[in-house]
């Protein structure tokens, strides 16, 4: 990135996070002054994910008069759950792409009104239009966030950067690996390091064989982020499994020394989107939080003071600053395109992966 | 029936009402939804009817890893409880027999204090103590500079040293009470009969103590069979349970049927496990 583009950026972010508070109002109230003003919404979502930041609650509610109110999931089959026992409780769900389809089949949501979105087409076109939100021909989740789940590294302990998936094989790195306790990621490793695809492999013993050669490389297995952050710092473990935007968080918010890549062979790309729920007691100021979560104003303040995945919103994404490490992580096109993105899996292979590796861990553990 | 006798009738019903119908209602209600659900062939609130199965008693059988799982789940829970017993019941006896007064009351504190804290807390604070150049290290060291290094963070020792302090509390409390009502004098008779201490401990202390350390190993037993945080916690990959393949159906497959049936299966083998142990024990215990 030449030095110019990245002048200009830096000053039109500064321009934009300054304006914030006035900004933000105009932004949001200003084409819609006919709409009813003030009500109240429930947002479903993971605790910590972006909606529920408080500052952003305080600037919608200046620009709407709009409430907000959470409710939170600690797992998309809890998320499924809730929407089937509380219909009518939710306005805004986060859904991402492996689950807005099984939320849609069942009628737990409902149709995003694009029209009322006054930032979609500002929307990157392969995520806004992808299958894995939408059912016939209707958009059921708005593209809000993408990221990727690939490989993160201790940059003072490796070197030379790895670019293989088959680092986490390296007979080097015994007991310096970690992968995340989640039967689905691991599969998709399992199938990225056999050439696989990662959503359906064809032949899930070659997986397991895969995985369970893991076995003297593994250090232990983390399950959330703080614990990553945790076990990284401790040096438990060396080369991990990690999610972009928290790869991210690490290295600007904790300082650690983390490299991150996307195997060549391959990584697992995801994306969520924001849907409005079936019975939505106020769809219509579910639709104005929604196009206000795609707000560059919004994303740029959430991913420079927190750290974020990468918007959905091509324009916010540009207005990061250029030294940003989200930015970086996010802006390498050719690590994108070998990106596999997680798709709906049916009951039946979840449990096969569920059960793989849980023989694969009781294999570890003996 | 004497008017009395009713009148006791009232009292007792008056007194247990509460406990059994707050027991019925929290304890017994969910899990018989949860035994109907586990032979389900889908989870329940999904819009499809569900119809009657027993294929996910079906698939513990077929696969041998939910069994494995099962025993080493049995064996974890045995080796705790029996640590447990070790450790707690000497210090049961000390506290009813030994110490005495204010000393009694510190000393109490110290056994429930674990209780005060959150379980996840207790735990994630052993990872700072158990792992490599963490406090048992720097501990050592000090004693024994040039010592190696422990290196028990995520290994099978952690998940056992994790549950015991957790459970520890329980078998000290159970022992204690069924010690203290030890008469002393019989503890004289004993001696003045010729008992030396190994003989009235082992014919006459233990034995009249037995209902605590049952009721304590019970406790303890039960919750550690079905531990699922501190194995992932402390055990890292060497932690392994039953308990954590429950826990996975119900947030990562949604298969609640799979996830209730192998709860089940644990509960059945647990109670298979008490009713052989509790004939003879009770045996003993008549003798007395």
């Amino acid at each position: 990135m030449s030095k110019s583009i990245s002048r200009i950026t830096r000053r039109r972010f500064v321009a934009g996070a300054g304006a914030l508070g006035l900004g933000a109002a105009g932004a949001l109230g200003a084409p819609r002054i006919l709409r009813a003003q003030g009500g109240k919404i429930t947002v479903l979502n993971w605790q910590g994910y972006g909606t529920d930041e408080a500052w952003a609650l305080e600037a919608f509610n200046k620009a709407t008069g709009i409430e907000v109110v959470h409710d939170y999931f600690n797992s998309e089959p809890e998320m499924i759950t809730k929407l089937r026992t509380n219909p009518g409780a939710y306005d805004v769900v986060l859904t991402n792409s492996a689950w807005n389809g099984v939320a849609s089949a069942e009628g737990l949501i409902q149709p995003v009104d694009t029209a009322q979105i006054s930032h979609f087409n500002d929307l990157n076109p392969s995520l806004r239009d992808s299958a894995l939100l939408a059912k016939d021909g209707k958009v059921y989740g708005l593209s809000w966030v993408w990221g990727m789940t690939a490989i993160a590294y201790n940059t003072e302990k490796v070197s030379p950067a790895p670019v293989s998936v088959e680092v986490l094989w390296d007979p080097k790195l015994a007991k310096r690996i970690s992968l995340r306790d989640d039967a689905i990621e691991a599969v998709s490793y399992g199938a990225i390091a056999t050439g696989q695809d990662m959503n359906h492999p064809a032949d899930l013993a070659k997986v397991k064989e895969r995985l369970l050669a893991l076995k003297p490389q593994i250090a232990t297995l983390w399950s959330s982020e703080d614990e990553w952050n945790k076990l990284f710092q401790s040096g438990t473990f060396d080369v991990a499994v990690y999610w972009s935007g928290s790869a991210a968080r690490s290295k600007t918010n904790f300082k650690l020394p983390v490299g991150y890549f996307v195997p060549n062979e391959g990584g697992i790309g995801w994306f969520d989107g924001l849907a409005v729920a079936a019975n939505a007691p106020n769809s219509d100021g579910a639709h104005r939080f929604i196009d206000y979560m795609v707000d560059p104003t919004f994303y740029v303040e959430w991913a420079t003071k927190v750290g974020a995945p990468a918007s959905a919103n091509t324009k916010a994404n540009e207005q990061l600053p250029a030294e940003d490490v989200g930015r970086q992580i996010h802006a390498d096109q050719a690590a994108i395109e070998r990106l596999q993105f997680m798709a709906p899996l049916s009951d039946e292979e979840r449990q096969a992966f569920s059960d793989l590796w849980t023989e694969v861990k009781a294999e570890f553990a003996k | 029936m004497t008017v009395a006798d009713r009148r006791n009738r009232g009292t007792i019903l008056a007194l247990t009402g509460p406990a059994y119908l707050w027991l019925t209602a929290t304890i017994f209600l969910p899990l018989s939804a949860m035994l109907y659900c586990s032979f389900l062939d889908k989870s329940p609130l999904v819009p499809q009817p569900a119809s009657l199965t027993l294929r996910h008693y079906a698939a513990f059988i077929e696969k041998p890893v939910y069994q494995q799982l099962m025993l080493w789940s049995l064996e974890l829970g045995a080796i705790v409880t029996i640590c447990c017993l070790l450790i707690g019941y000497p210090a049961a006896l000390a506290l009813a027999k030994v110490i005495k007064g204010r000393w009694r009351e510190a000393m109490f504190l110290m056994v429930v204090l674990p209780f005060w804290s959150n379980a996840l807390v207790r735990t994630f604070s052993w990872t700072m103590v158990l792992r490599p150049g963490g406090l048992a290290d720097q501990a050592i060291h000090v004693v024994a500079p040039g010592a190696p290094a422990l290196n028990l963070l995520y290994s099978y020792p952690a998940v056992v040293i994790g549950l015991v302090h957790s459970y520890l509390p329980y078998m000290i409390l159970t022992c204690y009470i069924s010690l203290q009502a030890i008469d002393d004098s019989v503890i004289e008779a004993a001696r003045s009969l010729g008992a030396r201490s190994w003989a009235l401990f082992r014919r006459v202390v233990f034995p009249m103590s037995l209902p605590g350390v049952l009721a304590g190993s019970a406790l303890i037993f039960v919750p550690a069979v079905g531990s699922f945080m501190e194995p992932r916690i402390l055990g890292g990959t060497k932690g392994a349970t039953l308990g954590m393949a429950v826990e996975e159906q119900f947030t990562v497959t949604a298969n609640w049927p799979f996830g209730a049936a192998l709860s089940f299966l644990m509960l059945g083998a647990v109670l298979l496990i008490c009713l052989v142990l509790y004939p003879p024990a009770r045996k003993r215990m008549e003798g007395l």
